[in-house]
């Protein structure tokens, strides 16, 4: 017995792109159903670290970067809670002269792009950050960067999106993706679902839906490594991270550090751990730079899949050969802060033909292999709606 | 398309070793066994001496007699140690070690005394990681004062001293009895046994209880003693709270409703508290063995075939860490376990012993399920349990709180509930709480509690200290 449904969007994932897709388009009018293979935000989106940063990132990412910023400061109207959300600052720490340079380096690069960065030399730093025990050279600090809890986060914009009214169906694995020259049918086990639109927002997993659509990419599934120590009384104020990237950190509400740094390991399609040789690698790096954790325990470790380009640059944006084809997936390192940003406009390319934020940067022709690339050619095909 | 590093990357490695986690009686019994036929296990145990829980022998210059430790049990306990210190020559033992984490075929050490962290390579791993007990709380029972009632018998065994001058023994399984008779015949003060399990449960497990005599006849003799020696015991209670003097100091007293209902009032300076145990399964959990519900343990169990061989090769799972069973069958599964391990290596074994260990270990499953009659798991304690109850101690969470994230977030899932309130989510990982957890959780949303999983374990398997160093030995392990 499979059920039929019909509507104008099947968005593929319920992690934070899928839900905040829904979300957004829900608000525009349009109907959605979303599919969840297990529950919405249990993958990546619900395990990361929680760093919500745009320091650090690539200039073609930082307009997008900044219009999710400001969706975040909208957090509690958009989706009815904060999710302990903090614009807590975050401080990017140097070790070396060189990596000093090049804090100064993106600081410049990035002057224009309102991101408000603070150079600190190294007397600067202790005073304003009177807690490191590294020897260092400076750093640079962004005070409206912050950080917020992955795990209440998605689940809450999947909610969200379920009282705007989109149709959302937990435990629902897509398995297969086909258009009949008029509709696309999306198939899940006991279901088909017609639709004009579809959005791959699969995350890890998107890669396959890609490939069924003729669009085959070169993604790499990352595992990055997390731990948590057990709670602490309050001393660490702003999120950390460490120029050359060996070792990120913030202390959560409740007290607990979080941090991360290093590979984790993949177990399955579905699952990944953190692994010994890493947190070996981790904890002096960790105590090193915070002395105050040197009698704190370790108690829990972890690892989610996440989906990583060559070019580490997501995609985002229309299919290069279906009309009606979206995909917004590969945002390995970075993609808990642009959800909000990612979702809007998705559903403004969606309901509008156009994204008013640039993001040609990640059209996923750019991996097509040549021989292909005449078909491709053609103009990048956009569907309007409402 | 997954384009990284798999799980069991390797095949099980020629150069790994037999290794046996837990030095209790079913890690005792399969070293003995492995020996014998020419296999020398590394035994790796958390603890600084070997026993486990049930023989957990004293720290040095502790003095008191098998007898006195053990009870009737003084034989089998001191027979066990003999065979561990005859044993312990020949085999590779590292007590004082976690297992903190399995990867692949490598078991994470951590030598917890020098805070050093170290690995071992497996060809063949027996887990025998026994078991912890089984906590369901009651209103009060964070106050100093409140223990389980296998902290209780830790505390009277391993350091000879009582949880407090006046205790009572609430809830229900046979350790309930053993212990308050061991407390009594040390000379403490057991104010009342108070068993959650109604007097008739007991008639209507008796024939089958009959299969194991000698065992049957041991819990008769407790309760007797208990009797005589005018320790007040009640059948079919309803704990209702422990109750702490001024600004919760210590407990009082603990206040109970009898069977023809009446609230009952029993004043006390310690609380042992116990509704039997459950299995330690972490690790089988992080060696990647699958899991099913066992309605006879109430929780999700590894699964095992009848030989103790689990869903992954090499990986052997014996005793309590299996199902709770018992010591008697501790010994039986940890010597049943190292010959299905032999029989695998290709080494000769007895067959017709391992056939009758099978036969014995089906006859004590079947005295298990009489068990389970007799002291009933209280199936009504979560419906009972107030929304102030604290559930989690660590996070402090309470079942209130629980059952509004259940609420607001219908879905049966006790790790997503985890995620979303932090039940679970301390310094345990719901280890201790994640009955309790599990068992609200599925009330809340009217469903079994099969049905609402079980939470997911990560390493470290217990905290790890953050400075930790690590042996030059696991370093080349690591990159060699
Ligand atoms: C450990 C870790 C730490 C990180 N730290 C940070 C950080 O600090 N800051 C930051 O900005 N970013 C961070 N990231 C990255 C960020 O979490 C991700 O980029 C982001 O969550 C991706 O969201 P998503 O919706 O694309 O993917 P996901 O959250 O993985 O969602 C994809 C969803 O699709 C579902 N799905 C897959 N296949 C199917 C199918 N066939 N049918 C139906 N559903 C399907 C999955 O179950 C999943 O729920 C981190 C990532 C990880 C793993
Ligand atoms: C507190 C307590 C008291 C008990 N008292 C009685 C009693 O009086 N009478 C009775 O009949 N039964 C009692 N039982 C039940 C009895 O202990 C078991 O039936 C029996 O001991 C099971 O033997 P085992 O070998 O499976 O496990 P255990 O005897 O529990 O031995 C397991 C061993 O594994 C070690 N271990 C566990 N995890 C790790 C790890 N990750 N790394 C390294 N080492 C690890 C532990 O230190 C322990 O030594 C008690 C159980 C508990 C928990």
């Amino acid at each position: 017995m499979v059920k039929h449904l019909a509507t104008e969007v099947v968005v593929i994932g319920g992690g934070i792109m899928g839900a905040s897709t829904a979300l957004f388009l829900r608000q525009r009018g349009v109907n959605v159903v979303m599919l969840e293979r297990d529950l919405c935000g249990s993958r990546s989106s619900g395990v990361n670290f929680g760093g919500v940063r745009r320091q650090g990132r690539s200039l073609a990412m930082l307009p997008l970067s900044q219009r999710s910023h400001a969706l975040w400061g909208r957090l509690t109207e958009l989706i009815g809670t904060e999710a302990e959300y903090e614009r807590s600052g975050h401080f990017k720490i140097a070790r070396s002269d060189a990596d000093m340079e090049s804090l100064v380096r993106y600081a410049e690069m990035t002057r224009d792009c309102g991101l408000g960065l603070q150079l600190l030399d190294g007397v600067e730093l202790k005073k304003r950050f009177p807690v490191g025990g590294t020897q260092v050279v400076g750093g640079s600090f962004c005070p409206e960067d912050g950080q917020a809890n992955p795990r209440l986060l998605a689940p809450a914009f999947a909610a969200a999106a379920r009282r705007a009214g989109a149709q959302v169906l937990e435990h629902t694995p897509v398995q297969a993706v086909e258009h009949n020259g008029q509709r696309f049918v999306v198939r899940a086990p006991g279901l088909e679902i017609k639709a004009n639109i579809v959005v791959n927002a699969a995350g890890a997993w998107a890669g396959q839906f890609a490939e069924q659509c003729g669009e085959p990419v070169p993604m790499r599934i990352r595992p990055p490594a997390m731990g948590v120590t057990e709670p602490l009384p309050h001393f660490l104020h702003w999120s950390l991270g460490v120029e050359g990237g060996s070792i990120y950190c913030r202390q959560v509400r409740r007290g607990n550090v979080v941090f991360g740094g290093g590979p984790g390991l993949v177990l399955d399609d579905t699952r990944a751990r953190n692994r010994a040789t890493t947190i070996w690698e981790q904890l002096p790096q960790l105590v090193a730079l915070l002395p105050q954790l040197k009698n704190a325990q370790l108690i829990r470790t972890w690892s989610g899949n996440e989906g990583a380009l060559p070019d580490h640059e997501p995609i985002i944006g229309a299919s290069s050969r279906i009309a009606g084809l979206y995909h917004a997936f590969g945002f390995a390192g970075g993609g808990f802060q642009l959800g909000p940003g990612v979702g809007e406009v998705m559903a403004e390319l969606i309901a509008q033909g156009r994204s008013s934020t640039p993001i040609d940067a990640f059209r996923i022709d750019r991996f097509l292999q040549p021989a292909s690339a005449g078909e491709a050619s053609s103009p990048t095909p956009e569907r309007k709606i409402a | 398309m997954i384009g990284s590093d798999f799980y069991l990357d390797d095949p099980r490695p020629a150069d790994g070793a037999a290794v046996i986690v837990g030095a209790g009686p079913a890690g005792i019994r399969a070293a003995q066994t492995l020996l014998a036929h020419g296999v020398r296990p590394v035994v790796i145990d958390e603890a600084p001496k070997a026993g486990g829980q049930i023989y957990r022998r004293q720290p040095d210059g502790f003095a008191r007699t098998p007898k006195d430790l053990y009870g009737f049990e003084a034989g089998r306990a001191t027979a066990l140690h003999q065979t561990f210190d005859s044993l312990r020559a020949d085999i590779d033992y590292r007590p004082d070690t976690l297992v903190w984490n399995a990867q692949g075929h490598t078991l994470d050490l951590l030598h917890t005394a020098s805070r050093t962290a170290d690995t071992v390579r497996w060809r063949d791993v027996i887990v025998a990681t026994g078991a912890t007990d089984r906590v369901l709380p009651i209103p009060g029972w964070t106050l100093p004062g409140v223990y389980t009632l296998g902290g209780a018998q830790v505390a009277l065994k391993y350091q000879g001293c009582a949880i407090g001058d006046a205790v009572v023994f609430a809830g229900t399984g046979p350790l309930l009895y053993l212990v308050a008779y061991q407390y009594a015949k040390a000379g403490g003060k057991v104010c009342a046994v108070l068993d959650t399990a109604p007097a008739a449960q007991r008639y209507k497990a008796a024939p089958a209880m009959l299969a194991q005599p000698a065992v049957t006849a041991k819990g008769v003799y407790y309760v007797s003693w208990l009797m005589l020696h005018n320790v007040p015991v009640h059948h079919g209670v309803q704990l209702l709270r422990a109750e702490g003097g001024a600004e919760d100091e210590r407990v009082q007293a603990l206040v109970w409703k009898d069977a023809q209902g009446a609230e009952q009032r029993t004043a006390c300076s310690a609380v042992g508290l116990g509704y039997a145990l459950r299995p330690e399964t972490q690790l089988p959990d992080l060696l990647g063995c699958e899991f099913a519900f066992a309605p006879l343990h109430r929780c999700h169990v590894p699964q095992t075939d009848a030989d103790r061989r689990s869903s992954i090769p090499g990986v052997y799972l014996a005793g309590d860490g299996a199902g709770i069973m018992g010591a008697d069958a501790a010994e039986m599964s940890g010597e049943l376990a190292a010959l299905a391990l032999l029989q695998d290596r290709g080494i000769q074994i007895d067959a017709s012993r391992a056939s009758l260990l099978r036969q014995q270990l089906l006859k004590t499953e079947r005295f298990r399920q009489a068990l389970e009659v007799a002291f009933p798991f209280p199936e009504d304690w979560a419906a009972r349990a107030s929304d102030d109850l604290v559930v989690c101690r660590c996070e402090n969470i309470t079942a209130g709180e629980m059952r509004s994230t259940a609420a607001a977030n219908a879905n049966g899932d006790i790790n997503r509930i985890k995620a979303l309130c932090r039940v679970g989510m301390g310094r345990c990982q719901g280890r201790m709480c994640g009955v309790a957890a599990t068992e609200i959780l599925a009330d809340a949303l009217q469903v079994p509690v099969e049905n609402v999983g079980r939470i997911r374990g990560q390493a470290p398997i217990k905290p790890l200290p953050l400075d930790m160093t690590v042996a030059a030995t696991a370093q080349e392990a690591a990159h060699g």
